[in-house]
């Protein structure tokens, strides 16, 4: 400490160890690749919560769009649900299906729910988890991406937003079918 | 109606503590009392409105205000009373809100305590106790806002975590906050008394019971973790060196060596800047650890969410430690030691060498806990250290550490003799030796086990030594033997408050111990009927019940548990499931004992019940943790009464 400038090294040593903290802010921990990216979805055959059988295999050629939600999801599920419907008027004519699955909720809830964002894309029930354990949904919601060759291209955790649905949609959409 | 009203008083409460920093530093500067009261006022101001956040939070807790975002997403209709008011510190933003309330508390009590008695300091301490509280409020203001507004309002909540409907969830995080703000006191101190030039040990000496009280409620919180991780996670475990326990041991260790490394400069005035650094040292890792369970840059089982907040806490702790050491290298011509060290075999290097493990130890718990930052930014791997690395580097050093809580508080000051060192220690050494000799005998094989066993009884026997001396001294003066110990403890308080202290880590030493080299487990499945067998326990699956309770479904496990002793007992594991949860929670059953505990997890079971398979752990002397805990309460209850001596 005899030196005026060494004192400084005092406040310097803490540089370091600050920007390595500030590093951490462009890493993700839980950031879990899917290993299902790039393989075939995994079929399903459901019924609407209208009543109109739902399977991915009719949808085949489609751009599908499949969401993973509930309505107890607070509050990622009730912050995607307006632009959900706007992804699905958005692109309904351009062959895109949009998709909700309903998991571990009570029938009326979901319908509520369904009311209340007016969502006019099919949605259905997935009474026993059972599709919710083929896409490996670890929490909801979660977005999964289909191209027209039925492969699971891409999938969003937490809540869609118009930008992520638009660009993945439009990259999927200019594949040659 | 409640979050406008709960966000206007934040926002007011923010502007107050500003005002209030800004003044009580302009009327330190300038000698204007009328500014210093302005200050007071506005943190006597900013604590009525912190509470009333905390009463309306409570309020649309009770009355189910979904329109209030934090009630809807940690709470439902079948949320019991008391976790509705204990959902309160459930979640981020929630629990900022507790922070900055205690904190409040804190700045109450210093302006009460200390408006007449420290001219000098005080208004420096005023200052930065509310500028801290300040920065508590932005982050209720901005990135975190406990009020914010959730619409359309859902018809039912989402409900808290069910790993925090317990009883451990609702004291554990009272304990720990009330650790890391009380922490604020004595850096607040420290940081007046480095601007006003008075670095000498009058800041220590007031500082001194807050620090023990901060102090004693981390050790607290940190079992009281332990405890809710043995018994609700299920996987008969107390520590797992989570980011996020560690965030709370680090200051801790830390903290105890502030407290140790006081007394060398109290009696020998050395080591002025190595205690300024430990408490700026100590103070930044409080913050550090709110930042690192808040902004998600490690994965943990506590994080809470990501958000901007990481970048208000990184900019904070920036501004602390780079503000604070700067002023301590801007006063260091002031801080040269006015002592020397005499002589290696003394007090004071006993303490340096304490000193040098304890912050070793914080260090090396760092570096496990950002080494996955490390490793991405080296290397583009993210790998995590897990608890062998910790237990590995950890576990010698605080052997030593045990080892030097024995001669620590005895070795002379200066210069120790042989007479002084014969006389105090070498009993107790071979107190030591004789125990853990006895226990090999016995058939004890573990060197952990040994080491440790030797360790507490020369630690104890030293304790023991002292006290029996000094007892037997006050005897002659007519006292029997009861009223001569309480006298000296009332007496000597601070000091034998600290040997509790001690007491009690030797408790919890032994118990980490044993646990770690004894228990056992075993998991089988079982038929109906059927038995297993560890220990000497027989555990016999008698069926399955199913339940619906106010927020879950339970189904129930019953087992007869048998020793071949006593009559048996039975025990009732379950499983939870919470509809917002895909996972089942694992409900514990356990019957506790000083020596062993008989700990049930239920695993996988047949929906008909004619199977299940069963976790059995008989974990041994874990109660000793908790039973350390409660003599260090009695510990450090006695050294924070009045010093019996001065005021006498």
């Amino acid at each position: 400490m005899k030196a005026p400038a060494l004192k400084w090294a005092i406040p310097a040593a803490v540089v370091p160890v600050l920007v390595l903290l500030a590093y951490g802010f462009r890493t993700d921990p839980r950031e879990i690749p899917s290993p299902l990216l790039g393989r075939p979805a995994a079929a399903f055959s459901l019924t609407t919560f209208a009543g109109t059988p739902l399977s991915l295999e009719d949808l085949r050629g489609k751009v599908v769009m499949l969401n993973f939600w509930a309505s107890w999801c607070i509050p990622a599920c009730y912050d995607e649900a307006p632009a959900l419907e706007r992804t699905w008027r958005a692109y309904k004519d351009k062959g895109v299906m949009v998709v909700g699955i309903n998991v571990q909720d009570k029938e009326a809830a979901a319908l509520e729910f369904l009311r209340r964002f007016e969502h006019s894309f099919p949605n259905a029930p997935d009474p026993r988890g059972r599709v919710s354990v083929d896409y490996g949904v670890y929490g909801v919601p979660e977005t999964f991406f289909i191209d027209r060759k039925g492969r699971v291209r891409f999938k969003h955790v937490g809540a869609l937003t118009d930008e992520i649905a638009r660009r993945q949609l439009d990259a999927l959409l200019e594949e040659p079918s | 109606m409640i979050p406008e009203l709960g966000y206007g008083a934040t926002v007011a409460a923010l502007l107050l503590a500003l005002w209030g920093a800004g003044a009580a530093a302009a009327s330190a500067r300038t000698g204007r009392a009328a500014l210093l009261r302005s200050g007071e006022r506005a943190a006597v101001g900013a604590f009525a409105l912190i509470t009333a956040c905390i009463a309306l939070m409570i309020y649309a807790f009770l009355a189910f205000d979904f329109s209030v975002r934090y009630v809807a997403i940690n709470t439902n209709l079948g949320t019991p009373f008391y976790y509705r008011v204990t959902a309160l510190w459930g979640a981020l933003e929630g629990s900022i809100v507790l922070w900055a309330w205690m904190l409040a508390i804190y700045t109450l009590i210093v302006v009460i305590r200390y408006r007449r008695s420290q001219p000098e300091l005080y208004p420096w301490v005023l200052s930065v106790m509310l500028g801290v509280l300040a920065f508590f409020l932005l982050i209720m203001t901005i990135p975190a806002p406990p009020f914010e507004r959730l619409t359309p309002i859902p018809a039912d909540g989402r409900g808290l975590n069910p790993l925090l409907q317990d009883a451990g969830m609702i004291t554990h995080p009272v304990a720990l906050y009330l650790g890391f703000t009380g922490f604020t006191v004595p850096f607040a101190f420290a940081m007046a008394a480095l601007i006003v030039r008075r670095t000498g040990e009058e800041w220590i000496t007031i500082t001194r019971r807050w620090t023990i009280i901060a102090w004693y409620f981390l050790a607290l919180g940190l079992l009281i973790g332990g405890w809710w991780s043995y018994h609700v996670l299920g996987w008969g475990g107390y520590w797992a060196w989570d980011p996020v326990e560690n965030a709370a041991f680090m200051p801790f260790l830390t903290a105890t060596a502030f407290l140790h490394s006081v007394m060398v400069q109290e009696r020998r005035r050395m080591l002025k800047l190595w205690n300024l650094s430990l408490i700026i040292l100590t103070f930044g890792l409080t913050i550090f650890g709110t930042f690192l369970t808040r902004s998600g840059i490690i994965g943990s089982v506590h994080s809470f969410t990501q958000g901007t907040i990481g970048y208000f806490f990184l900019g904070f702790l920036a501004l602390v430690l780079l503000g604070s050491f700067s002023l301590l290298a801007s006063r260091m011509e002031r801080l040269r030691a006015e002592g020397v060290l005499d002589s290696v075999v003394s007090r004071e290097s006993t303490f340096l060498l304490n000193n040098l493990f304890l912050v070793a130890a914080t260090f090396t718990v760092f570096f496990g806990t950002v080494f996955p930052l490390i490793s991405e930014a080296v290397r583009g791997v993210k790998i995590s250290v897990g608890a062998p690395f910790f237990n590995l580097v950890n576990i010698p050093v605080f052997l030593a550490l045990l080892f030097l809580m024995g001669v620590g508080p005895l070795i002379a000051w200066r210069r120790a003799s042989a007479g002084n060192l014969k006389r105090n220690f070498l009993k107790p050494v071979l107190a030591g030796l004789v125990a853990a000799a006895a226990l090999r005998a016995l058939g004890v094989a573990n060197g952990l086990v040994l080491t440790t066993m030797a360790l507490v009884v020369f630690v104890a026997g030293t304790i023991a030594l002292d006290l029996f001396r000094a007892v037997r001294a006050r005897r002659r003066s007519g006292d029997n033997w009861g009223a001569a110990t309480w006298g000296l403890l009332l007496r000597q308080n601070r000091r034998y408050g600290g040997f509790i202290v001690h007491l009690g880590i030797l408790v919890i030493a032994l118990g980490v111990a044993g646990s770690q080299a004894w228990s056992v487990q075993k998991e089988v499945t079982l038929d109906k009927g059927q038995s297993m067998e560890l220990a000497g326990y027989q555990v016999r699956f008698d069926g399955l019940s199913a339940s619906e309770e106010s927020n879950h479904a339970k189904v129930t496990g019953a087992f007869t548990v048998t020793n071949g002793r006593a009559g048996g007992y039975m025990l009732y594991p379950a499983k939870k499931f919470y509809p917002q949860d895909q996972t089942p929670i694992a409900y514990v059953d356990y019957r506790l004992g000083w020596i062993e505990d008989v700990y049930l997890v239920l695993g996988d079971f047949a929906r008909d019940g004619s199977h299940a398979t069963v976790k059995l752990q008989v974990n041994r002397m874990v109660s000793w943790l908790w039973l350390g805990g409660l003599v260090l309460t009695f510990g450090a209850a006695l050294a924070i009464l009045p010093d019996a001596r001065r005021a006498a």
